[in-house]
């Protein structure tokens, strides 16, 4: 991707500090006249930027929170509820806090899925894409850990079922469990942790921010035709038009934020969350946030063991097959670069891919559905179907479908289509 | 000191590797074992393996009757069978089990009508129901895991459910006829 103008301060005292440390050159080119992007990214590339101010709402929100709550099984609870009572604007940091994460979630997913839609992974952004799933990674733990500190019935049974997880790995699981706990169940040990390390995932996800971006900036944005950018008549620069544009989302995105922020705050809770945590008394049903529930769907869906038919023989308990399902439907996103076969970028040019995307969204809906509800009735043979598409869609038809799906041409370049590309040297 | 760097890159050429190999190798080992403490401070402090035993009076537990103890964090059942649920955990097929157990190894020999469990479902670690009178104890009224939908028999194996295995027999002892230390 080509460079646009280089930073160059007229203020003396500010040429001096950035020949000393050129700071303000790597903002001016990441960020600011110095980027040149692609001229028609629409409002889906709006959805970096908002995750980011969603990382930073959390981050100030959460170390204000730090202030007052306390980690001990005695209080911890107690403290909470003084956050929300006693301490002055103590209520707004938490629900903000508690809010931010659901938002946090939904850029992110909608992030990724306009990634999977306008083939963003692909050629030449594999690490910058396997790098955006390291941050859904370390954010997915971040939150289930913050979600253990209050202390709730929730937090302790989720906190409960989760870890249980490992107990699934062979030979080792048991040890794993407790050395998770640090005790024997999840106690005051198990909170502590995860306390301390709620607070260090968030700053670890800021350095692999800092590294998805790096990794964007070579090659440039991709953009809704999935073409390469090609010259100055392709790209405008990031400050001040896509700037702009990104406040205007934010303006949007915090529209959103306050409605539920001020008007249902705790829509996106578990009314149990507000009952202590009682180590003897399992919820009626243990319901994980609303952002994991398609990934509890595919851990609850395999009932069955891996093994020979009518024989005894087992080569992969259920349980362990449900943990592998879950984590493997993460991982296998890794690999996706190389399991979408299709030299086309976009969905634009790709008639099939296009519906089977929509399809793909379907799927998680449902996974989101039946993972919020009791494994009963009908519901277990729907998580099954839908786990099963989940898989298929990346293993099966994203290979055979870039093989055999007619695309549409392309056009020759981003201005093109937009604008009648002048004669060069004219 | 050209000299010197020319014996060094010339001749000396298998020494200086054993140098370097030496370095990396004591290198690596002080490393993995300055890593230990810091992977072992996780695992149960001395305090709470501490919290070893708990006693039990069984006089109190009526013919039908359960209760849960509270051990190391965690429930565990203790349930006053009567003669008909000895008599039914008695009467399974082991061989039609998924975690193949029979009722008499699971209790102490003469004392069938005492089944002491760990209230832990063997899925992922929630507390199945069917101590109290009240709760839903399954398709083998025994205890039924709401979580996940895992159903235990009467005598606390595994029937139906994603859970793989029985509800643990956890380390216990008569101290008398009426009274059990678990731990």
């Amino acid at each position: 991707m080509g460079h646009g103008p280089a930073f160059e301060p007229k203020n003396g005292a500010v040429k001096w500090f950035n020949d000393r440390l050129p700071i303000l050159s790597l903002l001016h080119g990441a960020l600011g006249p110095g980027y040149m992007a692609p001229r028609n990214l629409n409002y889906w590339w709006n959805f970096g930027s908002l995750a980011g101010l969603c990382l930073v709402i959390q981050l100030l929100t959460g170390i204000v929170l730090a202030m007052h709550y306390t980690p001990d099984t005695l209080v911890a609870f107690d403290s909470v509820e003084r956050i929300m009572r006693d301490v002055n604007y103590g209520w707004l940091m938490r629900y903000m806090h508690a809010n931010g994460a659901s938002f946090f979630f939904i850029a992110v997913y909608i992030h990724i899925l306009r990634g999977l839609y306008y083939g963003s992974y692909k050629a030449p952004r594999e690490v910058l894409w396997m790098l955006g799933l390291v941050i859904f990674l370390l954010m997915m733990a971040t939150a289930f850990m913050g979600y253990v500190l209050p202390w709730g019935q929730m937090s302790f049974w989720g906190a409960t079922v989760i870890t249980n997880l490992f107990s699934a790995i062979p030979v080792v699981g048991d040890s794993i469990v407790t050395l998770l706990w640090g005790g024997f169940s999840v106690d005051n040990p198990t909170l502590n942790r995860f306390f301390s390390l709620h607070y260090l995932l968030p700053f670890v996800i800021i350095g692999v921010v800092i590294l998805h971006i790096w990794a964007l900036h070579l090659p440039g944005s991709n953009n809704p035709l999935g073409i390469d950018a090609k010259d100055d008549a392709d790209k405008i620069p990031f400050h001040p038009y896509y700037t702009t544009k990104d406040i205007f989302g934010i303006g949007v995105f915090l529209l959103f934020f306050c409605a539920f922020l001020f008007y249902a705050p705790n829509a996106m809770g578990h009314p149990d969350n507000y009952i202590p945590a009682n180590p003897l008394v399992t919820p009626d049903s243990i319901v994980p946030e609303w952002y994991f529930l398609p990934f509890y769907a595919i851990l609850r869906s395999i009932t069955f063991d891996l093994g020979i038919p009518f024989t005894d023989i087992v080569f992969i308990p259920a349980k362990l097959l449900g943990v592998i399902a879950m984590f493997g439907s993460i991982l296998l996103l890794f690999f996706l670069p190389w399991l979408d076969t299709s030299k086309v970028r976009s969905a634009k040019f790709r008639p099939t891919y296009k519906i089977l995307f929509w399809f793909f969204v379907v799927d998680m809906v449902i996974l989101t559905i039946v993972g919020g509800k009791k494994p009963e009735g009908i519901w277990p043979v729907v998580g099954l179907i839908g786990t099963f598409y989940y898989f298929a869609h990346f293993l099966v038809i994203m290979p055979i479908l870039g093989k055999i799906e007619k695309t549409l041409p392309l056009p020759e370049s981003i201005a093109n289509p937009v604008i009648k590309a002048p004669q060069k040297g004219i | 000191m050209s000299t010197i760097d020319q014996s060094i890159h010339g001749d000396d050429v298998t020494r200086r590797d054993m140098i370097h190999l030496g370095t990396a190798g004591v290198g690596a080992i002080g490393a993995a074992a300055a890593i230990w403490p810091f992977v072992h401070q996780m695992n149960p402090a001395a305090d709470t393996l501490a919290l070893a035993t708990v006693e039990v009076d069984l006089s109190q537990i009526g013919e039908g009757e359960g209760v849960v103890i509270m051990w190391r964090g965690k429930p565990v059942f203790v349930r006053h069978r009567t003669a008909a649920e000895i008599a039914e955990a008695e009467g399974v097929d082991v061989s039609s089990l998924a975690d193949k157990q029979s009722d008499g190894e699971r209790v102490k020999p003469g004392k069938a009508q005492w089944l002491v469990i760990s209230g832990v479902c063997t899925h992922l670690g929630c507390v199945p129901l069917g101590t109290k009178p009240g709760d839903e104890k399954g398709e083998y009224d025994g205890w039924f895991c709401p979580c996940h939908g895992s159903h235990y028999d009467i005598s606390g194996r595994i029937r139906k459910g994603p859970a793989p295995k029985n509800l643990e027999v956890p380390a216990y002892a008569f101290t008398s006829d009426t009274t059990i230390i678990i731990g």
